[in-house]
């Protein structure tokens, strides 16, 4: 996996990998080294940790301020193991293994060592398990179960010390459940590069603050979530507006309708103990209704929808550019579907807002058709539509606070649901997901394509954009090009990559293109560059990189994503978040695409009956761009 | 009051003269004689460590200076820096030309920002001298300089990790150790940190000749010793010992009776009872940084441990959890044997506790903060035991 990232400038020393440097006369990288862990020899690669070699010869080490993603910390200190001939226990997650070592990784001092530890963290923690929502999830309880706590050594809080943020429309932060891993922190400054979070005063004073101690609302996090992914405890969750659903749910009155992201599908079984990677769609549609919504409809739909839209308006911006030769034009064009991305760019590079495609996320497409277009062919009030959203997200909470996200008249989108929160929903209606009969998406957008499917990995809405965008302009089939349709060379975790295609032939354009610009010949002998970028702190490097003129400025479109691996690892989902479980579903995401019947999101009807019916002056025209593209805020340091 | 220091004997700029004359090999070869530990506290061999970082890679090595002498109770590298301060540069610069390092860091502990200026003029007067800069103590192709940084307060920035964190402008917090920092340290570079105190021992070996240093002291702590010494004795002062010194041999040096016990090392240090006072101050026995206090028969046990626990619990960087709560811990159990409230139970826990701490902490700091605690529990159990709310010993 290459979407760890370790090597960030801001991040302290003290909390990084740190490069080995060979010792002399260890000649090759890999140089293998035999050690001993508990009386078995092993050879492993130099620099390996020895958690990791103990890993490899399959003996639990406890972990609780590691993590996969990060970079290493050592603070925590319940992986201590002994090392034959050091005085003091060593930190398994952060010794490199460099020379040949017997390591013991239960002797009693080592037990003791870790009950301390532990004995100790239950001593700051207060809060009682069964009214927290990460019961039965949490590493701490788990660390407890595995040691046999079973009273507190040394004392246990009785009040809270912290009160509770809940300023942001998206995190909430509860500092009494704080075991100051500094996960939290490595997550924000070392694999966003956002660092909102920061460690602050000293000793047992040490507390994780933002900017001043100011509410998370009122600092520049860009609400992507990570940050709770990886808390161990229950210290970090997202805003919950179960309540509020249920309650619109048991209003009669009320039309709720829900749409569904594709990242959730994916993730969702998690919740209810299944592997990760095993799709969920059409149980969770019978769920869903089941709980008591009105309709169940498919964000793919205006996943869709946004392929078109943002794909015009790149097609004429390179018309503008490289036709009328119009300087002014922002290339490359980027992506706007993430909407930790767009806060992402708002606070850091407001300078680049013009590169930004003005479509909407899909998210917010939808809510301002449910609003609308259903509304208005269903004969429904759109003042008594709750309009419901479920993602893998914690920015999509803010993104449909957004002042500006209220074309329809009203609120777009009324409430942002993450999976976990589907899940307990689900779960608290009675239902046990895996068990649901199958069930279809409501109409009228109930046909999706597998490009929607794909908008939840990383690289997925450059894959639908080139399928749409070869068939249409160049006027070949897909499959021509691409075995199965499957844009393999733009797949994959690499944290920013780049992929070219030649423009060999041009057209026949579908005639609702051919009247945008005069001609689409200019395009013939073109090579359309578009770039694939996940994590901020890969958009960070990325667009450093266009502002230095390096290879990423001879990009025409590039895909940013807010989160590592893309929506599939969004701040949304299920907890725990490793590598291998964003790989595991990105394999359901891409075998859900497999399965559809129509792959391209040009070739979905509905689309196309949309812009007949509803948006009639067809694509970036008057009506879409009223209700399917936004604006954005210049923020900086402000908010 | 002091003894006669052997600093006062050497002549500044003789060390590194003798040194530059012969060379890396010769310098670390010398200093292999001379059998130096490291006077900070720690005592890894000095020639080690400069070996080290010789044979790193790379192109800019750095020699770091620590002078945050921050350990309660030790006086003594202000002394050194206040009067020989040459001595320390040309340590520093020895250092240099055995490592192949270009530049050289003085960390100063913030409360010694009135010494900068006079530092300063030395340097200035070195640079003068051709001592620093282009072609150092006249020796070609030695480019050499020196900078002072001030510390900010942290009495965990004396750890060379920490020292290096702070030195790059981060908070002062140690780092994971291996890598170490003769091969990891400053900007990712090899990096010597030695106390202020060896370094001007370096240069006193190479003035005086590694035979002499190595003929002093016992076979496995060679050499001379200063100690800052302070409490309840006559005449507190530094004083230079040579290492092997008995804990009695000090006490009558400054006029120390009845004394109960004594604290060496500072507050991560050891406390040693009266009937222990033959014991020698030397790395294989009672190891320090300098650091001796001196309790008088009056003094009550528990107020000494308090002090050094509320210490810590001050001092704790706060990133590791065995020392961030452990100190805690440990100064809530002083006082609740203050109060008499203290089990016999859980104070048998709590020096479990320390015993965790003293392993289980990722930096010396944690792993000796509870010294302190688990000595005065083991020999003055009879004082700190059986107490009631408001009485004293």
């Amino acid at each position: 996996m290459t979407d760890n990232i370790n090597d960030s400038d801001r991040a302290p020393k003290a909390q990084r990998g740190q490069v080995i440097d060979k010792p002399d006369g260890v000649d090759a990288i890999g140089a293998q080294i035999t050690i001993t862990i508990d009386d078995n020899e092993i050879k492993v690669p130099m620099g390996t940790t020895i958690l990791e070699a103990a890993k490899t010869a399959g003996i639990h080490i406890p972990t609780l301020c590691h993590h996969e993603d990060l970079c290493v910390a050592g603070v925590c200190r319940v992986c201590v193991v002994e090392v034959e001939g050091q005085r003091a226990l060593q930190a398994s997650c952060a010794y490199p293994i460099t020379s040949p070592l017997n390591i013991k990784t239960h002797t009693p001092q080592v037990r003791r060592a870790r009950r301390h530890v532990i004995d100790l963290l239950l001593s700051k923690h207060y809060g009682e398990c069964y009214a927290c929502f990460r019961n039965n999830n949490c590493e701490l309880q788990s660390l407890a179960k595995e040691y046999g706590v079973d009273f507190f050594r040394f004392g246990h809080p009785e009040k809270p010390m912290f009160e509770k943020d809940h300023s942001s429309y998206s995190v909430v932060r509860d500092m009494n459940k704080c075991v100051l891993c500094r996960r939290c922190v490595r997550t924000c400054i070392d694999l966003q590069e956002v660092g909102v979070l920061e460690a602050a005063n000293r000793s047992n004073e040490t507390t994780i603050e933002t900017f001043q101690d100011r509410p998370l609302g009122d600092v520049v996090c860009i609400n992507c979530g990570q940050c709770i992914n990886r808390c161990p405890t229950g210290a970090l969750t997202a805003n919950d507006p179960t309540d509020e659903v249920w309650a619109a749910i048991d209003d009669p009155k009320k039309h709720v309708t829900l749409q569904t992201a594709p990242s959730p599908r994916a993730g969702i079984g998690e919740c209810f103990g299944l592997e990760p990677g095993t799709p969920m769609t059409f149980e969770m549609n019978t769920a869903v209704r089941q709980c008591g919504f009105d309709k169940v409809f498919d964000t793919n739909f205006t996943a869709d929808l946004t392929i078109i839209e943002e794909g015009t308006e790149l097609l004429l911006r390179l018309y503008k550019a490289l036709v009328e030769k119009d300087e002014t034009v922002a290339l490359p064009q980027f992506t706007s579907c993430s909407p930790g991305w767009v806060k992402f760019i708002e606070h850091f590079y407001p300078e680049m807002l013009p590169n930004m495609s003005s479509a909407k996320s899909p998210q917010q497409m939808f809510g301002a058709l449910i609003k609308t277009f259903y509304a208005e062919h269903h004969g429904i009030d759109p003042a008594d539509i709750v309009s419901v959203a479920l993602m893998p997200c914690s920015a999509k909470k803010f993104e449909c606070n957004r002042p500006e996200m209220t074309d329809s008249g009203y609120k777009d989108v009324d409430y942002g649901l993450t999976t976990r929160e589907l899940a307990k929903m689900i779960s608290e209606a009675g239902i046990h997901l895996p068990d649901m009969p199958k069930g279809d998406f409501d109409a009228p957008f109930g046909e999706a394509t597998g490009s929607g499917v794909i908008f939840g990995a990383t690289g997925g809405v450059m894959e639908a954009a080139l399928r749409t965008v070869i068939e249409l302009v160049c006027g070949v089939k897909v499959e021509d090009l691409f075995e199965h349709a499957n844009i393999l060379p733009i797949r994959g975790f690499e944290g920013a990559r780049m992929v070219e295609l030649p423009i060999e032939n041009v057209g026949p354009v579908p005639a609702v293109l051919q009247s945008l610009v005069p001609s689409w010949d200019w395009l013939k002998g073109a090579t359309l560059k578009v770039g694939v970028c996940h994590g901020t702190a890969n958009a960070k490097k990325v667009l450093d990189d266009i502002k230095a003129g390096g290879a990423f400025s001879e990009c025409h479109f590039i895909e940013f994503m807010a989160c590592p691996g893309g929506c599939l690892g969004g701040g949304g989902q299920p907890i725990p978040t490793t590598p291998e479980i964003r790989q595991a579903r990105a394999k359901a995401i891409y075998a859900e695409d497999e399965a559809y019947g129509i792959r391209k999101s040009h070739e979905n009807p509905v689309v196309w009956e949309l812009y007949e019916k509803f948006l009639t002056d067809g694509p970036c025209g008057h009506i879409s761009h009223k209700l399917l593209h936004t604006t954005y805020t210049a923020r900086g340091k402000y908010l | 009051m002091s003894t006669e220091l052997t600093f006062s004997q050497i002549e500044k700029y003789a060390g590194v003269k003798t040194a530059a004359a012969g060379g890396r090999a010769d310098i670390l070869a010398t200093m292999k004689t001379a059998g130096m530990r490291g006077r900070g506290g720690a005592g890894f061999p000095v020639s080690v460590k400069w070996n080290l970082a010789a044979a790193a890679t790379g192109p800019d090595k750095f020699i770091v200076c620590n002078a945050d002498e921050g350990e309660p109770g030790t006086f003594k590298d202000r002394l050194i820096l206040s009067e020989y301060a040459d001595i320390v540069f040309d340590g520093m610069t020895i250092a240099a030309i055995a490592v192949g390092a270009a530049k050289g860091i003085l960390y100063l502990r913030g409360e010694y920002v009135y010494l900068l200026n006079d530092l300063e003029a030395v340097l200035a007067r070195r640079r003068e001298d051709g001592m620093l800069g282009q072609n150092a103590a006249g020796r070609e192709g030695f480019d050499f300089d020196i900078d002072i940084r001030m510390g900010s307060g942290a009495y965990v920035c004396g750890e060379e990790t920490a020292l290096i964190e702070s030195l790059e402008g981060n908070r002062g917090e140690p780092r994971n150790r291996p890598p170490f920092p003769v091969d990891t340290g400053y900007r990712g570079r090899p990096t010597v940190v030695n106390n202020v105190e060896t370094l001007a021992w370096a240069a006193c070996i190479f003035a005086k000749g590694a035979e002499w240093f190595n003929g002093l002291g016992t076979e496995k702590s060679v050499g001379l010793k200063l100690l800052s010494i302070s409490g309840d004795c006559a005449n507190p002062g530094v004083y230079e010992f040579p290492l092997g010194v008995s804990i009695a041999d000090v006490l009558t040096a400054v006029g120390a009776e009845n004394s109960k016990a004594v604290q060496v090392g500072g507050a991560s240090g050891l406390c040693i009872p009266a009937c222990q006072f033959d014991r020698k101050i030397a790395f294989e026995d009672v190891a320090t940084g300098g650091s001796v206090i001196v309790f008088g028969a009056d003094r009550d046990m528990l107020d000494v441990v308090d002090n050094f626990m509320e210490f810590f619990v001050e001092e704790s960087c706060g990133q590791c959890t065995p020392c961030r709560e452990g100190n805690e811990k440990l100064l809530e159990g002083v006082q609740m044997l203050a109060a008499g409230k203290c089990s016999m139970k859980y104070l048998k826990e709590l020096c479990s506790l320390g015993k965790t701490m003293q392993v289980a902490s990722k930096c010396g700091l944690g792993q000796s903060s509870p010294n302190a605690f688990l000595s005065v529990v083991e020999h003055f159990s009879d004082e700190i035991l059986g107490r009631t709310e408001g009485s004293n010993a």
